[in-house]
């Protein structure tokens, strides 16, 4: 099924995405002339294929459930944000905040996002074939980010138990991140996530692993005295 | 919020269609800012000629041009809306002079080959207004206000222009502009509002004028302007962009063998020619992009 944003309102589209029959055979769905607009597929929640041939605005397939999404174009920001499960995968570069606060699911980025991908994300597993800007993983509590590229400045910062997987150069790392070493579930868990954006498993070996210092997490005694 | 939009194109054969490209960009960027909007507009140099972007609070337009005929020799006055632009081979300086004995105008800018105009109301009417979509030229920039720090007036909209064919327009908000206004006031850069924007536009009129280049003067910005902001500065050779290194305030730019849009977001751009083709990014924090002749 063909849904063109040139013909119908952004509105009716979503509402049509959003109340799928679920008796019905249509699983199918093609988005066509997107230009830019905001909010494009969000808050799906049936098992259905959606793709979106174009560029899109902010928030593309925000709290997306159980839908595969595909963007043919770049996304704007917050795309998947608040994703519990389902599938975005953007063929082109993301805007900043990319993946924030999903708690599922899995979003995989072709090319680069720019800041804060990831941000306090709480359970989405997230594959950037580029590379991230600045401040990417603040505050991630849980799931998995993967960096094929560099990471921009304060990777990770005051992150609590969210893994970052990364190919290329760090410029900086935020407080209380550190390099950790890889155990052979951690190599697991890239493994299949990896495979999921079907790039070579060899490339395993190449990453380096990232997560909590763990020293954010209680008070410091030592720092009794400034109060 | 605030939208901010720039076009500058390479390839001449667009020159008559600049305007109805800007239209484009201001209407969709209106959601970002429906207070106020303003544009300014590049156009071929006029030798030794000064053109001069006035807003006048009256609609006697033939008194004004009456009255203005009698102290500068070989004017030509065009009215649109609420502006005037008045061209002659006076120069800025005695110009300036004679334009503070009307109360009833105001400058907004002021160059051989740059109008600006800029008014309150949703942009998409003050577009409208301006009959923007007929304007042809090289380059163009504009913005759509939602006002923070300041009045909702002609004065507090954008763009400032605090020197020859410059302009700025800004979306962010600057936290030092007070002192930043004193020094700049002490070296004799003139500062009419209480915005933000302004001083920064007199911050780059400051650099230009100590015969620093654009992106110099941008780049010693990022240390001395404190506060959240993306700029699109225009001057009669083209035009820049600079994100402060926070790069919270958006920008997107589209380039193609003919043109270089610059959008607050992408729907500004969308009805562009071969949009779809073109190489599209986001400039990085505390880097300057920029482009023209």
């Amino acid at each position: 099924m063909n849904l063109n944003l040139k013909k119908e309102s952004l509105r009716k589209v979503n509402e049509t995405l959003q109340s799928i029959d679920r008796k019905s055979n249509k699983k199918i769905f093609k988005v066509s002339n997107p230009d830019g607009n905001h909010a494009i597929c969000a808050g799906l929640k049936d098992e259905i294929e959606v793709t979106i041939d174009g560029h899109t605005g902010y928030y593309c397939a925000g709290m997306n459930m159980n839908a595969n999404i595909i963007v043919n174009g770049n996304v704007g920001t917050g795309v998947a944000e608040n994703m519990m499960s389902g599938t975005v995968h953007v063929k082109g570069n993301a805007s900043q905040s990319a993946g924030a606060t999903a708690h599922g699911g899995t979003l995989i980025i072709d090319g680069d996002t720019s800041s804060r991908c990831g941000i306090s994300m709480k359970g989405i597993d997230i594959i950037v074939k580029g590379s991230v800007g600045h401040m990417s993983a603040f505050m991630a509590q849980s799931g998995n980010l993967v960096i094929c590229g560099d990471a921009g400045d304060a990777l990770g910062d005051s992150i609590y138990e969210a893994n970052i997987f990364i190919k290329g150069k760090v410029k900086s790392l935020g407080a209380d991140c550190e390099e950790k070493k890889m155990n052979k579930k951690d190599q697991n868990i890239l493994r299949s996530l990896l495979k999921k954006a079907s790039i070579n498993e060899s490339e395993i070996k190449n990453f380096k692993m990232y997560g909590s210092a763990r020293k954010l997490y209680n008070f410091n005694l030592d720092n009794v005295s400034e109060y | 919020m605030c939208g901010i939009v720039g076009i500058y194109l390479k390839n001449k054969k667009y020159n008559s269609q600049l305007g109805k490209f800007l239209t484009g960009m201001m209407n969709s960027m209106a959601t970002r800012g429906p207070d106020s909007a303003g544009f300014a507009i590049y156009s071929s140099e006029k030798k030794k000629k000064y053109k001069y972007s006035v807003c006048s609070n009256t609609d006697q337009v033939k008194e004004i041009s009456k009255k203005l005929s009698k102290q500068v020799k070989d004017i030509k006055v065009k009215s649109i809306s609420d502006h005037l632009i008045i061209e002659t081979v006076m120069k800025p300086k005695k110009f300036i002079e004679i334009l503070k004995n009307h109360d009833e105008l105001s400058l907004v800018g002021y160059g051989s080959c740059i109008e600006i105009f800029k008014q309150v109301g949703n942009p998409k009417d003050v577009v409208k207004n301006f009959s923007l979509e007929k304007f042809s030229g090289s380059h163009a920039i504009g913005h759509t206000r939602m006002a923070t720090e300041s009045a909702i007036t002609t004065d507090g909209s954008h763009p400032y222009s605090t020197g020859e064919d410059e302009c700025l327009v800004h979306n962010g908000s600057l936290s030092n502009h007070n002192n930043l206004r004193r020094s700049l006031q002490k070296k004799g850069i003139e500062i009419k509002s209480m915005n933000d924007t302004e001083v920064a536009a007199g911050y780059i009129s400051n650099g230009l004028s100590d015969k620093k280049s654009l992106k110099e003067t941008l780049l010693d910005g990022l240390k001395d302007l404190d506060g959240f902001y993306t700029f699109i500065s225009g001057t009669k050779n083209g035009m820049a962009i600079v994100r402060d290194e926070i790069a919270c305030k958006p920008a997107v730019v589209a380039e193609t063998k003919d043109y270089v849009a610059i959008a607050s977001e992408f729907q500004a751009m969308a009805h562009l020619p071969n949009v779809n083709s073109a190489k599209i990014f986001e400039p990085e924090p505390g880097k300057v992009y920029s482009w023209g002749k």
